[in-house]
C-alpha cells in the first residue's frame, strides 16, 4: 500500500509558448478529501487531467496511487474512479444494465481487501436510484443523472476518486443530496477524493483540506479554518450588553470573548462569533497572487490554538 | 483473466446490448426501416422497366447493387457513430474504464456490422418478392453473397473508423455524406456503369461501392447479366483485390488514427464540444 494517494511535486505544463502550471506541489493522504480551488484559467483542469492520465505533463514528479499516470496501465486504471459530467451518452441504456456492464470491467481486479465491482443493486441503493433502476438513462432528471455519474465513477470501488466541478448547474436540493452522497463515500475512509470546484461553500463542506491554485501556482494549502486565519483581523464578534449591540473585528476572537465574559459575566447576551469567511480569504489570496508587488503573501500565523477554537465557535454557532 | 479476454468478453456484451437497443426503440427502428423501404418502393416502380435492349429488368439489376451499396454504407454508420460517441462523452467513459477502448471498438464492430446485416435482410427478403429473375436458387449464390458481405464489412468498418476519427464534428460528418452520395451515383448502383463516360468509370472503380455492387450482382444475377458489366466479366479477382486493398489500408491506418484520437479525449474536450453543440441548438 502506498503512503500517499497523490504526490505532485514541481508539476509543470506548457502549451506552446504558454506556461499553464509553474511547479505545482501538493499531496493527498489515503482517505483524505482534498479540494482544488481556483479561478477559471488557474490550471485546475490541466492538473486534474494530468493526474487522470489523460494529458501528458511537461515536467515535474507525479505519482497517483504510487504510479506515474503517464505510464499507468489497466491495473492502475482499475483503481481510479472518475466522475465525468454526463451529457447524453448511453441514453438508451437502462440504469442497472449500464452499471452492471461497466462493473464487469473491474471484476478481474478484485482483491481480498477490495471486492470489485460494487454490486449494481447495492450501488443503486447507495446513490438513491432504486426507483429509476429499470429506466432508460435519457429519461432521468439532471440530479438523477448526476447520481448515476457518481455511481459510474465508483462502480469499480476506486481507491482514488476524481470529482471535477461536480455540482455546476445544480439546483440547491440536488446539490445538497450530492453533498450527502460524497460525504457518505468519504466517511468510509477507503476512498481518497480529489474535488475541483469554484464553489467555496462546497469545498468547505466536503473537504478535509483545501489547495488553492492561481495562475498556475499553489497559493495556499490547509484546512478552511487555517486558510481563513491567514488573513488577519477578520473574525467578527457581535454581542449585546444591557440591550445595546456591539460589533468588534479581531484576529483573536477566542481571547477576546474570554475577556468579554471576564468583564461582563452573564450580562453578555446574543453572542455571535463569525469566522472570517472562506470567500473573503479566497478572494484576498487570489488577489495577492495576481498582484505580485504586494510583498509576501501571507502573514505568519502564530497561535495554532486560536485556529482550533475558532473552529469550535463555528460549530457552536451552528453555521 | 488476461486483458484480451476481458476486452473481448465486455466488448461483445456491450455490442450485443447496443445491437438489441437499436432494434427495440422507435427512433432507431425508423432508421433501420426508412432506407430499405424507400429502396423497395423504387424497386417496385422499376420492376418491369427493361434496361436498354439487354432483356434485363432494371429492378433486377438494382436489387443486388443496392445490397452492395448498403454494405459500403456501414462505413458511414461507423464514422457517424464514432463522432457521436466522442461528442457525447461515451468514448471518454470508455477511456476512463480499464480495457474500455478495445472493448468499445469490438462493440462498435458488432453493433454497426450487425445493424448493417439487419438492414440488408430488411431490404433483401421483401425485395426478392418484388423483382423477378434473380438467381437465388443455388448454394453458390449465397456463398458469394457471404464472402462479398464479409470482405465488404472488413473493408468498410476500419475506413469508417478512420473517417470518424478525422472528422470530429457532427457537421463535418454531414459533409462526408455528399461525396459518398456522389460516389454512389457514379458507381453503377442504380444504372449500369458501362453506360457512363469512361473517366467516370475509372473513378468509380477506385472505391468500394462499385465493387460491392458488382460482387452482389455476380452472386444474385443469372450468368447472362454479365453482358452489361465492364469487360463482360464478374471480375472476382479484381473485386477481392480492390476490397482487400481498402481493408488492408483501413486495418493499417485505423489503430494509429484511433489511438491518436483517443489520446486527445479528456473532460475538457468533451465539455468544449458540449458547449458548442448547445450553442448550435440554442
Amino acid at each position: 500500500m502506498t503512503m500517499t494517494a497523490l504526490e505532485v511535486e514541481g508539476l509543470r505544463m506548457r502549451y506552446g509558448p504558454h506556461d499553464v502550471l509553474h511547479g505545482v506541489t501538493f499531496h493527498a493522504r489515503p482517505g483524505e478529501v482534498l479540494a482544488l480551488l481556483g479561478p477559471n484559467g488557474a490550471g485546475k483542469t490541466s492538473t486534474v487531467e494530468i493526474l487522470e492520465g489523460f494529458r501528458a505533463r511537461s515536467g515535474g514528479h507525479v505519482r497517483v496511487l504510487g504510479t506515474d499516470p503517464a505510464h499507468g496501465g489497466e491495473r492502475w486504471r482499475a483503481r481510479l474512479g472518475i466522475v465525468l459530467q454526463s451529457w447524453r451518452d448511453h441514453g438508451k441504456w437502462r440504469v442497472r444494465e449500464l452499471l452492471s456492464h461497466l462493473g464487469s470491467y473491474y471484476a478481474a481486479y478484485s482483491t481480498d481487501r477490495i471486492r470489485r465491482p460494487w454490486d449494481a443493486d447495492d450501488l443503486i441503493e447507495a446513490v438513491g436510484l432504486n426507483a429509476q433502476a429499470g429506466k432508460k438513462i435519457k429519461t432521468l432528471s439532471g440530479g438523477q443523472r448526476r447520481r448515476l455519474d457518481v455511481a459510474i465513477g465508483v462502480v469499480g470501488r476506486p481507491e482514488l476518486l476524481f470529482l471535477d466541478e461536480p455540482t455546476a448547474a445544480f439546483d440547491p436540493r440536488a446539490r445538497h443530496e450530492f453533498h450527502d452522497l460524497v460525504r457518505g463515500l468519504a466517511a468510509t475512509g477507503e476512498t481518497t477524493i480529489l474535488l475541483t470546484t469554484h464553489d467555496l461553500e462546497e469545498a468547505e463542506k466536503l473537504a478535509h483540506r483545501i489547495v488553492i491554485l492561481s495562475g498556475g501556482r499553489i497559493i495556499a494549502d490547509g484546512t478552511s479554518a487555517e486558510l481563513a486565519r491567514r488573513i488577519a483581523g477578520e473574525d467578527e464578534v457581535r454581542w449585546t450588553v444591557d440591550g445595546q449591540r456591539f460589533t468588534r473585528k479581531t484576529t483573536e476572537s477566542t481571547a477576546f470573548v474570554r475577556g468579554l465574559f471576564a468583564e461582563y459575566g452573564e450580562a453578555v447576551e446574543a453572542l455571535e462569533v463569525h469566522r472570517a469567511s472562506l470567500e473573503q480569504t479566497y478572494l484576498a489570496l487570489v488577489h495577492k497572487a495576481e498582484t505580485p508587488d504586494t510583498g509576501p503573501a501571507e502573514p505568519e500565523e502564530t497561535n495554532p490554538a486560536a485556529i482550533r477554537s475558532v473552529g469550535k465557535h463555528k460549530e457552536a454557532n451552528g453555521r | 483473466m488476461n486483458p484480451t479476454a476481458i476486452a473481448i468478453r465486455t466488448g461483445v456484451a456491450r455490442g450485443l446490448v447496443e445491437l438489441r437497443q437499436s432494434f427495440t426503440n422507435g427512433a432507431d427502428l425508423w432508421g433501420h426501416f426508412f432506407w430499405p423501404l424507400l429502396m423497395l418502393t423504387v424497386m417496385f416502380f422499376v420492376r418491369d422497366t427493361e434496361f436498354g435492349s439487354s432483356g434485363l429488368l432494371l429492378g433486377t439489376l438494382a436489387l443486388p447493387s443496392i445490397l452492395g451499396m448498403n454494405v459500403a454504407l456501414a462505413m458511414v454508420s461507423m464514422s457517424q457513430s464514432l463522432t457521436a460517441d466522442r461528442e457525447d462523452g461515451t468514448l471518454l467513459r470508455a477511456k476512463a474504464t480499464p480495457h474500455g477502448m478495445p472493448a468499445y471498438l469490438i462493440s462498435k464492430i458488432i453493433s454497426v456490422g450487425g445493424g448493417g446485416i439487419g438492414d440488408l435482410a430488411i431490404f433483401l427478403i421483401p425485395g426478392m418478392f418484388i423483382v423477378s429473375g434473380l438467381a437465388t436458387g443455388t448454394v453458390g449464390s449465397w456463398l458469394t453473397v457471404l464472402w462479398v458481405l464479409a470482405l465488404g464489412m472488413i473493408a468498410s468498418l476500419p475506413i469508417g473508423a478512420v473517417l470518424g476519427s478525422l472528422f470530429t464534428t457532427a457537421r463535418a460528418q454531414g459533409i462526408i455524406t455528399l461525396p459518398v452520395l456522389a460516389l454512389i451515383g457514379i458507381s453503377g448502383i442504380f444504372y449500369p456503369l458501362t453506360s457512363l463516360p469512361e473517366w467516370v468509370q475509372v473513378i468509380a472503380q477506385i472505391f468500394p461501392f462499385y465493387w460491392l455492387g458488382l460482387g452482389m450482382r455476380s452472386a444474385l444475377l443469372p450468368d447472362a447479366a454479365v453482358a452489361v458489366e465492364i469487360g463482360e466479366s464478374w471480375r472476382h479477382l479484381e473485386t477481392v483485390g480492390v476490397l482487400g486493398a481498402w481493408a488492408l489500408l483501413g486495418l493499417l491506418a485505423a489503430p494509429a488514427v484511433l489511438r491518436h484520437m483517443a489520446r486527445r479525449e479528456s473532460g475538457s474536450t468533451v465539455a468544449a464540444r458540449r458547449e458548442r453543440a448547445l450553442q448550435r441548438v440554442g
